[in-house]
């Protein structure tokens, strides 16, 4: 059993923001509209986080990406009274919308603050309503919605693996951000294959994980930045 | 200083049931029109979209949860004192024990109703319920949002149980002075009373029981509660203080709330030789007590984190004592601390009048501690590019009030159709060697005298 994760090399990132959009356009994840984003309703799984380095003028901007840590230990799970956040065997944290009451609790238990909540049914400024992916599914208003790892095209790989008798190889899946990602920052794949372009990069001395400390085990590396630029 | 005796207080305590004043129907179509407003508000958010209240991401709880917080606080009042003062026996207890058992039954009422007005599909509620599913699919035992589920129904049960049990001789009480359909259905709630020596021992055996019982499920439901919170690893929440920071909390605005309504029973259904100076200052007593408990446990809290300075939770921390959140925090510590300390630490201050003005203070002031614990630190989580804040929207505001709205129409009602003075227990009281009534306020104004 594959247990999925992904390496971000900050070096690379250059904050262009195009895993952002990708993510929305694979996952149907509704434009809410200019008033409600400045209310606090966007919902981005993925979001470039932006902080400044230093006092002006001398300041020196480093981007982070930062999208569902897939924790090992996920503070999301065990709080979720009816098992709609729970661990797949494969490792994702997965969401199940129709078993989701909407209790919120997953979202504040979580460190990272990447949970969204859907306020209102979805809808897309035109003409992005049709553009919809039929692989899916829409959420209705009440329920919380998060990074999947993009699981429907995990499930699609699984199949068409096993239609050809053979395994998943390293690289044939794709999340929407790593394939949309031009300076290729992301890296996706298999952390328990030692040959993973995923699992070197884990292992390099440049890797730490986001609020380590918490004791979430997330299973997103992220590699330290050492260009000076 | 007159003692009421006999048919007095049949008379005295039953004129509420017997005779309805126009007030009483003006009181019900007022509170009620605020409670119609409360459900208005919450059909028009479920009909539009949970979006029309003014939770935001990262703060997905708000009023809600501080309102379900703030009410299971103040279900604490009454059965827990009520069975307490049961137990040993004080004898001041029997005008105040079923005024307070009620507000129990009707806060847990009013405060279960939370969890369901602040779920995103209020429809799919029964989903926590661990009821036999085809699909086989049970809740999930480790969240502590079914502990709740658990603790509140135990304690309500628990509560109505002990709220029903010393009611059975009053209802025999009224049956019997009754007439038509009132006496119908009064007879039907006396379950066939008729007082012999047999039935006398089995109430007694029953009360007993049930006030040993309900003690620690009380101390339970609010540390449950506060597992909520403690649980998630979110700064300022994940605290082993909590536990008994909420229930020292919620018995502190339990008895405030208490202390409200005696003094609006009293002024009301004029109950003045009934409620005297002395309970209010017994009870008032028992506030101060909660007060420098609760000042306790707020220090304490806050120092340990000040002087563990954790990057995270001193972002909180900043946040609540010198920042944004500063004027609502240091109002809550005159309101919970300062007010009653000095109100009910000074003697003269402790009269009816000073009671109440304490116990509003109370109540606004340990609101305001629960929206504090919990806004505040889902605004302020670890990581600063995601930090936000939180406003509420009117659907929110007014289901907060018609929540108040609704704790008095229940309680107008109630006191409606049901003795609020336990006619039996007071009667009880006359006969020695059973202590007086009305213990000579000169002696029982000293501390040490509080038969606790």
């Amino acid at each position: 059993m594959p247990r999925w994760g992904m390496a971000v090399d900050l070096d690379r990132c250059n904050g262009c923001a195009a895993c952002v959009v990708a993510c929305h356009a694979e996952n149907n994840i509704s434009t809410v509209g200019a008033d409600e984003a400045a209310r606090g309703r966007a919902k981005h799984w993925l979001r470039i986080e932006r902080y400044w380095e230093g006092e002006f003028p001398d300041v020196r901007l480093t981007f982070r990406p930062v999208l569902c840590q897939h924790c090992d230990n996920a503070p999301c799970e065990p709080v979720c009274p009816t098992y709609a956040s729970h661990h797949t065997e494969d490792g994702l944290n997965a969401q199940v919308y129709n078993r989701c009451i909407g209790t919120r609790y997953c979202a504040n238990a979580c460190p990272y603050n990447v949970r969204f909540f859907d306020f209102f049914n979805p809808s897309w400024d035109k003409p992005l309503h049709l553009q919809l992916n039929p692989d899916v599914s829409l959420r209705e208003a009440g329920v919380m919605e998060k990074c999947t790892f993009c699981v429907q095209r995990i499930q699609a790989a699984g199949t068409q693996a096993s239609a050809e008798e053979r395994e998943v190889q390293d690289g044939e899946i794709q999340p929407a951000c790593v394939q949309s990602c031009p300076s290729k920052a992301l890296v996706f794949g298999d952390l328990d294959d030692p040959g993973s372009r995923v699992s070197q990069l884990s292992r390099s001395p440049r890797g730490s994980k986001l609020l380590e400390d918490v004791g979430t085990r997330p299973k997103i590396t992220y590699l330290a930045r050492q260009s000076q630029a | 200083m007159t003692h009421p005796t006999g048919s007095r207080i049949n008379n005295d305590l039953l004129r509420p049931l017997l005779l309805t004043s126009w007030r009483f129907y003006v009181l019900v179509a007022f509170f009620g029109a605020f409670v119609a407003a409360g459900l208005i508000a919450w059909l028009s958010q479920i009909f539009f979209g949970f979006g029309i209240s003014g939770l935001r991401w990262p703060v997905y709880w708000g009023f809600y949860v501080t309102n379900f917080v703030f009410w299971i606080g103040i279900s604490h009042a009454g059965t827990l004192i009520s069975a307490i003062l049961r137990l040993v026996n004080a004898g001041w207890r029997r005008p105040v024990t079923r005024c307070a058992e009620v507000i129990t039954v009707f806060a847990l009422l009013i405060g279960a109703m939370f969890p369901l007005i602040h779920l995103g599909r209020p429809w799919l509620a029964f989903w926590l319920f661990p009821y036999p599913s085809e699909r086989l699919i049970w809740p999930n035992f480790r969240s502590p949002l079914v502990w709740d589920f658990f603790a509140i129904n135990t304690y309500l049960t628990g509560s109505i149980l002990f709220l029903f049990l010393p009611m059975i001789p009053d209802f025999a009480v009224v049956r019997d002075r009754a007439t038509g359909l009132r006496r119908r259905v009064y007879r039907v709630l006396a379950l066939g009373w008729r007082g012999t020596p047999k039935q006398w021992h089995r109430l007694e055996t029953a009360m007993q029981i049930m006030a040993i019982a309900i003690i620690p499920v009380a101390v339970s439901v609010h540390t449950i509660v506060s597992f909520d919170f403690s649980m998630a690893p979110v700064p300022m929440w994940n605290t082993t203080i909590f536990g008994p920071y909420f229930v020292a909390g919620a018995i502190f605005s339990g008895i405030a709330g208490l202390l409200i309504a005696m003094a609006a029973l009293r002024k009301f259904l004029h109950l003045e030789e009934y409620l005297h100076p002395v309970h209010f200052e017994n009870l008032g007593k028992l506030l101060l007590v909660m007060a420098l408990l609760w000042g306790y446990f707020v220090f304490n809290e806050r120092l340990v984190t000040y002087y563990g300075n954790g990057p995270a939770e001193m972002a909180v921390f900043r946040q609540t004592q010198w920042q944004s959140f500063a004027p609502l925090h240091w109002t809550m510590v005159f309101l919970n601390f300062v007010l009653p300390l000095t109100l009910m630490g000074i003697r003269k201050f402790r009269t009816i009048a000073g009671c109440v003005i304490a116990s509003i203070g109370v109540i606004v002031g340990m609101w305001l501690e629960r929206f504090l614990i919990i806004v505040p630190a889902l605004g302020h989580k670890y990581l600063p590019y995601s930090y936000g804040t939180y406003r509420p929207e009117p659907v929110e505001i007014v289901i907060t009030i018609a929540s108040f709205a609704a704790m008095s129409l229940l309680y107008v009602l109630f006191a409606k159709f049901i003795p609020i003075i336990s006619i039996w227990e007071l009667k009880a009281g006359e006969h020695p060697p059973a202590p007086d009534l009305v213990p000579p306020a000169t002696e029982e104004h000293r501390l040490g005298d509080l038969r606790l």
